[in-house]
């Protein structure tokens, strides 16, 4: 796929586990249009990095992270497949969807720009922030998209 | 203080996690774009919102909130309450207005 976007922002101070044993890799799966079952990969990727001590400040953006990259899937994808990576330095979330794909991703990372439908909104989604929570609550956050094909997320938060 | 003197305080009804009204809560957010509240909102949290849907609970699982408020006497589905009875969230309902009762969960918290 076509690398899109790529932006880098805020650092953390503790490392994110003390030792390389500790690093972890772990795959999961979200289905699209089912918002009964949004959330519960965030909140197991939650719950794994709470039981590997992971600092609480790394722990409540790796939360915010995938669940807005999970409501996307949700939303608008067929399904999606979720890597979750853990190291000492980082925590790394990537999510590889099967969907439409973004025609524009800089407008699509524009806040409040949102193509969601009324019944999402209804629901308090779509309100064209989850992208844009994505960037501000990631170290490092890189889109890739095709249109017809899928798009893929890189969310990485560094430990300093 | 405890989510169970606020709802004390203010006449709510405890519709779930009755077992989890001990917690503390330390600050209080409204709104109902869930997007907002995953970025904004902070752990200990009373959430007030009119949103029913049981995506809720997995928001305020997420941000580890105290609670939520339901507004002018809202009920949750059955699958909210399922979710959050597993969850152990408590949901409480109001039959106020959002801004009236931020106003009044402010001040309670306020005089704290």
């Amino acid at each position: 796929m076509k690398k899109a976007s790529s932006v880098v922002c805020k650092k953390s101070k503790r490392p994110v586990c003390e030792t390389k044993e500790k690093a972890a890799t772990q795959t999961f799966a979200i289905e699209g249009g089912n918002f009964n079952n949004a959330g519960l990969v965030s909140t197991s990727i939650k719950s794994i990095l709470k039981k590997m001590d992971v600092p609480g400040e790394i722990v409540r953006r790796a939360a915010i992270v995938s669940y807005e990259a999970e409501i996307n899937v949700v939303s608008y994808a067929k399904q999606a497949v979720v890597n979750l990576i853990v190291e000492p330095d980082f925590v790394q979330i990537e999510v590889n969807d099967e969907g439409p794909g973004i025609p524009n991703i800089e407008l699509a990372m524009q806040e409040g720009y949102s193509t969601a439908d009324r019944r999402i909104r209804e629901m308090g989604f779509g309100a064209g922030m989850g992208l844009c929570n994505i960037k501000n609550y990631s170290d490092e956050f890189q889109i890739f998209s095709e249109v017809g094909k899928g798009t893929r997320l890189v969310m990485k938060i560094f430990s300093k | 203080m405890k989510v169970k003197t606020i709802a004390e305080n203010l006449g709510l009804k405890v519709v779930c996690g009755s077992n989890a009204l001990d917690r503390d809560v330390t600050g209080g957010y409204t709104g109902d774009l869930l997007s907002d509240v995953m970025a904004n909102s902070k752990e200990g949290t009373i959430w007030i919102t009119r949103q029913v849907h049981q995506n809720i609970v997995a928001v305020a699982s997420l941000k580890e909130h105290a609670a939520i408020i339901l507004i002018n006497d809202s009920q949750p589905t059955q699958e909210t309450l399922e979710k959050a009875e597993t969850e152990s969230v408590p949901i409480l309902v109001s039959n106020l207005p959002a801004f009236e009762l931020s106003g009044k969960v402010f001040n309670l918290l306020s005089c704290r």
